[in-house]
């Protein structure tokens, strides 16, 4: 036999047998020229915690924009819940990102001059929560990531470390049913990187969020259950 | 890792008998791989011989005497030659993953099969030490943390091979 057609043993990888809440089929996306997604697919169960890793510029950040609806793809689809997000109006797009997605981004993206309960408390008062019951919830998720010590301290007063538990409060505090999380231990060092993984996964489980985590950290990949490989805008394997 | 030398330093705390020695070892250093009881009484008759401890005291037992285990002054300067003593960095110039990349390469094979299916390997090896680690006492946690540093260095050296590919595929056709 030529050794070329020789086939491999797949890894020892569980196939997901939870029904998909968010899929991403064959989505493709270019800016200008350049094509940031050629061909990626992926699937996350309910509660499923999914690790997106590849090189830089590999097209993993711009996979988690299109699944979180922020970007739209050029072709392919993507279904939450088993609706296309496209095929929603603008308004009921916005309200799916505020209600049942939650986001953590590298650096926080903290509101600066809103002070840190101020800032978790944000996504309720946005979705017609009112001042007190949107401030209490706020407390006790700060509480959850130990930061509830820093509560009335602006960003600009806090560790980084300390911004970004604030910000995976301020991403759970809705409750949302999937939390996309863009290197969100890109600006820490390993311990405090490590405490808000520790932080966000226990979190995610204990509420039943999914969390579609995009890292190029290895040690950060392994708090997820699984992890999509994207290389030079595929899903190759997938 | 040197279990004589372990030993000697656990015995550093104070005197104490094989079993306990066994016990502390397994529970400290020992996650995987709990030291056998030979090897333990076989260590301290080395370290008897070579005057590093002394038998403090032997006590009966249910069955044979106990001897209790003391470290001795030459004992003592042991574990502290042996602390200052940097370890020799392992070094991995045989890796046996670099060898099939290059036969996958040389028999037209696909090296990229090669590589993603060992970064899957580490991959579910890492999630695993995470799990424990996240359950585990801090000393539990340093060791995890070490394991997983090395794997994360073995997966940054497929990725940099990954890149390189095209470049290492005409050097051995060449």
């Amino acid at each position: 036999m030529n050794p070329a057609t020789h086939t491999r043993t797949q890894p020892a990888e569980p196939a997901p047998v939870r029904p998909a809440l968010l899929s991403c089929r064959n989505v493709a996306k270019r800016f200008g020229g350049t094509a940031a997604l050629r061909d990626a697919s992926m699937d996350v169960a309910v509660g499923e915690i999914l690790a997106v890793m590849g090189p830089s510029g590999s097209g993993k950040s711009t996979l988690l924009h299109c699944a979180a609806g922020i970007l739209t793809p050029d072709s392919g689809e993507v279904l939450f819940d088993g609706s296309s997000i496209a095929s929603l109006g603008d308004a009921r797009r916005s309200e799916l990102r505020r209600t049942a997605f939650g986001f953590v981004f590298q650096f926080g993206r903290l509101v600066p001059e809103l002070t840190c309960v101020e800032n978790v408390a944000l996504p309720l008062r946005l979705s017609g929560a009112g001042r007190r019951d949107a401030t209490r919830q706020a407390v006790s998720w700060l509480a959850r990531l130990e930061v509830d010590d820093v509560a009335v301290k602006i960003p600009g007063q806090v560790s980084g470390g300390q911004a970004q538990r604030v910000a995976v409060a301020r991403a759970l505090v809705t409750e949302p049913r999937v939390v996309f999380a863009d290197e969100p231990t890109g600006a820490l060092d390993s311990l405090n990187g490590e405490r808000v993984m520790q932080l966000l996964t226990s979190s995610a489980r204990e509420t039943g969020a999914a969390v579609v985590l995009v890292t190029h950290e290895a040690r950060v990949a392994a708090y997820a259950d699984r992890e999509v490989v994207v290389r030079d805008g595929c899903t190759p394997g997938r | 890792m040197s279990i004589s030398k372990t030993m000697l330093g656990l015995l550093e705390a104070g005197p104490s008998h094989g079993y306990d020695l066994k016990r502390e070892y397994d529970e400290t250093f020992g996650i995987d791989r709990p030291v056998a009881y030979g090897q333990v009484y076989a260590s301290l008759l080395r370290l008897l011989k070579h005057g590093l401890v002394t038998v403090d005291a032997i006590e009966p037992g249910d069955g044979p005497e106990r001897k209790r285990y003391a470290i001795t002054e030459d004992g003592v300067a042991d574990v502290e030659a042996w602390l200052a003593q940097p370890e020799k960095p392992d070094l991995y110039l045989q890796s046996t993953l670099y060898t099939k990349v290059v036969l996958a390469l040389r028999s037209g094979r696909s090296a990229v099969e090669v590589l993603d299916t060992q970064r899957a390997e580490h991959l579910r090896l890492m999630r695993e030490l995470t799990r424990r680690k996240t359950v585990g006492r801090l000393a539990d946690q340093l060791i995890c943390d070490h394991a997983l540093f090395h794997l994360e260095a073995d997966l940054r050296w497929l990725e940099l091979t990954a890149a390189r590919l095209g470049q290492l595929g005409r050097e051995v056709a060449a």
